[in-house]
């Protein structure tokens, strides 16, 4: 690969956020959410699919999603996750954190500027 | 709810395995489908877009392994599978499972039977509450031995002590109790009334005895013990404030003891009375003032023993006006306080530290040896991993799996040790001397468990590392599967030496307790034990009401015993040697007359004519008791040589004078000098003996031991002797009924117990150390088949090549001896009190040992020595 890298790897930590994010749009699959966080964050984050099915798994372990699979239309197997009641409050919590953060280090920037 | 989670989905992992992995799959080849989609949406062709999607997923397999590792249930799957792989492993070679699990199972038995008497008799605290301020208070005799206290100095310590919060004097009282069932002798104890207070427990039923029922003359009061309550009165309570009758007079109970409750001082005491000595201590002449009393205190909360035994010190040493003090309870050396664990514990400490080191080195023999079993199969599954490291397998899993294999071998070993464990546990119980406090309480519960998979699991891990270490560090070495055999041969060879070393060892400290026991038993006694009958006559009750009385029953009791057939000799005596506990102070009278030498202490022995004749210890001077001494003419005593030697330094003893007890005693003549016998055990030599005619001595002992020198084996005529007895008086209860020679073995019982375990630990060493020999050698010459076939061929001939592999057997057990001597050097510091008349580096002992494991070794070198020399060197060539 040449020049920078086209896509950046996700801040460690930022996954579960950003899929707790795109969940609470509505229930979706794992395709689902990895093409909605590459399109919405413009093709500069690429999630990697073991990652993102690993981090789906924990997150589900961890009572923040919930999991159903249904039958799609053209009659396959898709395992559908949704935001639970305390998934909602974990991003809550996680945004605010994020941009306590993000705020911090911005203006820790402009002042290095 | 998250961990819920956790745990509900893992396990449906792990049970429903194959539905998990199929909804995996399906999710992955969703995720695939969907990317083409995508791809086929953007415009790509079919066969682009698959290959889009494809190139974005990756490796499929990869992504599902990634999954699968990320949840705990992955390491509980694998491990499962390194247990399923391992005991399939183990099936498939029985003879190296039965031998490790043996082995080890020995080895963990053994030590864990060892841990479960040493636990409760060392490590556990005594059971009563705040048992660590419970001590031991003696006086010193004058070579710095704890003895027992008088009464006198009881009432001064307590008096004037500032850190004790209650203390007691005990003595032992053996009351015969008759009653609707046949007569029986019980083991009680008199004891001061803070006695049940010291130890911090209180009757279950009824209540402990008052201060007011502890004085001269006080009321019969006594307090039974659970069993005793059980077994004669049926676990009635009504029998609180009944009398009861002991020793032909009533004695009204007043309390009963809990169930659990153990007197540990003396175990099979039943039976408790007040002491009800005189506290205004009138002469020193009286019982307050002997030396027959056990004392224990409990230390006040917030003192330590430390300070109350230096509280105790300093009023030794400064004696009061109002404290008089006889010149033998004058505590020139200051009292000796230990805690009562410590106190009850010292004789057997160092025989069980002693044999606890035995058994870890067996443990340590086992675990070396297995060690070596696994090394021995690593060489023959070497292609089994070199294949598995050439497909990827990280070395952690290899030795992960390794550990596995250890692990479980070690677990099998336990439960496998925890039967041999149970059974050795009963046996060393059964076996072990009576003097070994607590036996009662061991057993096999939920800590001995405990301790035992502890150890196995520490074993396996200290193993299976030991083992794996090869392969990690050397996975290139199995990696090419070539045949070297060289460097395994070094490591397995140096666990042979250090199994060696460490038999060696053991050996060692067997050979010298073993010829410490026999220095022991060859110590001249000063009597001749063998053909003596000894048993225990008591006078009680009111038959015997006066001195008289009781004199002219054992008069007549001896007369009669000396006609049975078969009796040579026979005497009564008060206490017999090698359990010597009565002790006076005895001052001899000076060349200025009535002036009385500073007193010292003596074991006085009140004995009826016969005694010496008896035991046989010889008369040196002077005469011997007859029947003339009686308590109408002037007192006589005979006194022991070195007795003579210490008051009379050279000068004839006879017909000089001593005092026994106080300064108001009489002033008995020596008739006699006898040779010196050894009073307390085989191993002390210097303590004095003053001999008294029982009828001049002003308290009756009402216990007298019979001592009865026959023809043949005593124990035939011990029934007509006590049927001679009996025809006196057939009430009266005769015990303890031993010879004189089981009671001089007894004498040694902690040595003859340590011997015992010591032999069987170094025959177990010894065993293992030759297999250890013979495996090594054997696949030495498995592995160099074909070397041995190239020098036979090459014109070897078959004793030379016999040579060789004896030499190689020989040489690692050398090595182990110069080793194991070094390491016996010390470890034998921690076997010195069990040494008698022995050195630690007794070199017979080293070189005798030396040539028995030599020996061994070269019966354990034979086999594969001569399958060497049956090698063809053809076939050896062809099979490579």
């Amino acid at each position: 690969m040449k020049g920078p890298k086209p896509s950046t790897d996700l801040v460690q930590g930022t996954l579960d956020m950003l899929i707790l994010k795109t969940l609470s749009l509505g229930p979706m699959h794992g395709f689902g959410i990895a093409r909605r966080v590459e399109q919405v964050s413009r093709g500069v984050f690429k999630v990697n699919p073991g990652s993102l099915l690993t981090a789906l798994q924990r997150l589900e372990r961890a009572g923040w999603l919930d999991a159903e699979w249904r039958d799609t239309e053209n009659s396959r197997r898709a395992k559908f996750y949704a935001l639970t009641r305390a998934g909602r409050k974990q991003l809550d919590a996680e945004t605010a954190d994020w941009n306590r953060r993000a705020a911090a280090i911005a203006r820790l920037l402009k002042a290095d500027a | 709810m998250s961990l819920w989670r956790q745990l509900t989905h893992g396990i449906r992992v792990l049970t429903r395995s194959r539905a998990a992995d199929r909804d995996l799959a399906d999710e992955i080849a969703h995720y695939l489908h969907e990317a083409e989609v995508d791809h086929l949406a953007r415009g790509l062709s079919r066969d682009a877009a698959i290959r889009a999607a494809r190139m974005e997923i990756g490796n499929a397999t990869v992504v599902r392994e990634h999954v699968r590792e990320s949840a705990w249930e992955h390491v509980v799957a694998t491990t499962a599978a390194d247990v399923r792989l391992a005991l399939r492993r183990l099936r498939r070679s029985p003879g190296f499972a039965a031998v490790t699990v043996l082995t080890l199972g020995v080895g963990l038995g053994a030590s864990t039977a060892i841990f479960g008497v040493v636990k409760p008799v060392l490590l556990e605290p005594l059971p009563y509450p705040g048992a660590g301020r419970i001590v031991s208070v003696a006086d010193r005799s004058s070579d710095g031995r704890g003895i027992d206290v008088t009464f006198g100095t009881f009432l001064e310590l307590v008096d004037r002590g500032r850190t004790l919060d209650a203390a007691a004097v005990v003595r032992s009282w053996l009351p015969t109790i008759v009653g609707a069932a046949q007569p029986e002798r019980l083991e009680g104890e008199r004891v001061s009334a803070g006695y049940f207070k010291v130890l911090g427990v209180s009757p279950l039923v009824g209540r402990a005895f008052d201060t007011d029922e502890d004085r001269v003359n006080g009321p019969n009061v006594v307090v039974l013990g659970d069993g005793l309550w059980r077994r004669r009165f049926g676990a009635d309570s009504a029998v609180v404030g009944r009398d009861i009758v002991l020793d032909d007079q009533p004695y009204r109970v007043v309390g009963v003891m809990p169930p659990g409750f153990e007197d540990v001082r003396a175990p099979r005491t039943e039976v408790w009375a007040p002491l009800q000595y005189d506290a205004s201590l009138p002469s020193f002449d009286g019982r307050e003032w002997g030396h027959h009393l056990s004392m224990i205190a409990r230390v006040r909360r917030g003192a330590t023993v430390d300070s109350a035994r230096r509280d105790l010190e300093t009023i030794a040493e400064r004696p009061l006006p109002e404290y008089p003090r006889p010149v033998w309870a004058s505590m020139p050396r200051g009292p000796f306080v230990i805690a009562l664990q410590d106190e009850i514990t010292r004789s057997v400490k160092p025989a069980l530290l002693a044999m606890f080191g035995a058994v870890v080195l067996v443990l340590a023999i086992a675990c070396v040896n297995v060690t070596n079993l696994l090394l021995a199969r690593g060489v023959q599954r070497r292609d089994e991993l070199a294949m598995r490291i050439a497909l990827g397998a990280p070395r952690t899993r290899i030795v992960r799996q390794l550990l596995t294999e250890t692990v479980l071998l070690a677990v099998l070993s336990g439960a496998c040790g925890l039967a041999v464990a149970a059974a050795g546990i009963q046996t060393l119980v059964a076996l072990s001397p009576s003097n070994v406090p607590r036996l009662a309480s061991v057993r096999v519960d939920a800590s001995i468990l405990v301790f035992a998979l502890a150890a196995s699991a520490v074993v396996g891990l200290v193993v299976g590392i030991a083992a794996g270490l090869e392969v990690w560090r050397r996975p290139e070495l199995h990696a090419s599967g070539a045949r070297h055999t060289g460097s395994h041969q070094r490591a397995r060879r140096t666990l042979v030496v250090a199994e060696v070393a460490l038999a060696f060892v053991l050996l060692v400290c067997t050979g010298l307790l073993l010829r410490s026991l026999q220095r022991l038993l060859s110590m001249p006694a000063g009597f001749d034990s063998s053909g003596v009958l000894t048993m225990q006559v008591q006078t009680t009750g009111r038959r015997y009401p006066d001195l008289a009385a009781t004199d002219r029953f054992f008069a007549q009791a001896l007369d009669r015993v000396r006609r049975v057939p078969g009796v040579v000799a026979a005497g009564f005596v008060s206490q017999l040697p090698l359990a010597g506990r009565d002790m006076y102070g005895v001052a001899a009278e000076s060349a200025v007359p009535a002036v009385a030498d500073e007193a010292s202490g003596a074991y006085r022995y009140g004995v009826l004519p016969g005694y010496f004749e008896a035991l046989r210890i010889p008369l040196l001077r002077g005469r011997l008791f007859d029947a003339h001494d009686t308590a109408a003419v002037p007192a006589v005593a005979v006194i022991s040589e070195s007795l003579a030697r210490a008051k009379f330094a050279g000068a004839d003893a006879l017909g000089r004078r001593v005092r026994v007890g106080g300064a108001d005693g009489p002033w008995r003549t020596i008739v006699g000098v006898v040779g010196d016998v050894r009073q307390e055990s085989l191993t002390l030599a210097d303590a004095d003996a003053v001999y008294v005619p029982e009828s001049q001595w002003s308290f009756p002992d009402r216990a007298m031991w019979l001592v009865v020198r026959t023809h043949g084996d005593p124990a035939r005529v011990a029934p007509a002797v006590e049927a001679a007895v009996w025809a006196i008086d057939t009430d009266l209860p005769i015990v303890r009924v031993a010879t004189m020679d089981r009671l001089v073995r007894e004498s040694t019982a902690e040595r003859r117990f340590a011997l015992m375990v010591f032999e069987a630990f170094a025959g177990v060493a010894l065993l293992l150390a030759a297999i250890g020999i013979y495996a090594v050698l054997a696949g030495g010459v498995t592995e160099r088949t074909r070397e041995i076939g190239v020098r036979a061929a090459l014109g070897a001939s078959r004793d030379e090549i016999v040579g060789v592999v004896i030499r190689q057997g020989l040489s690692m057990a050398a090595i182990g001896i110069v080793f194991g001597a070094a390491a016996a050097l010390l470890a034998t510091r921690g076997l010195a009190t069990l040494l008698f008349g022995i050195s630690r580096v007794d070199p017979v002992t080293y070189v005798v040992m030396s040539a028995l494991l030599m020996f061994v070794a070269a019966l354990a070198c034979w086999m594969p020595a001569a399958r060497a020399a049956r090698v063809d060197p053809a076939i050896a060539l062809r099979a490579e």
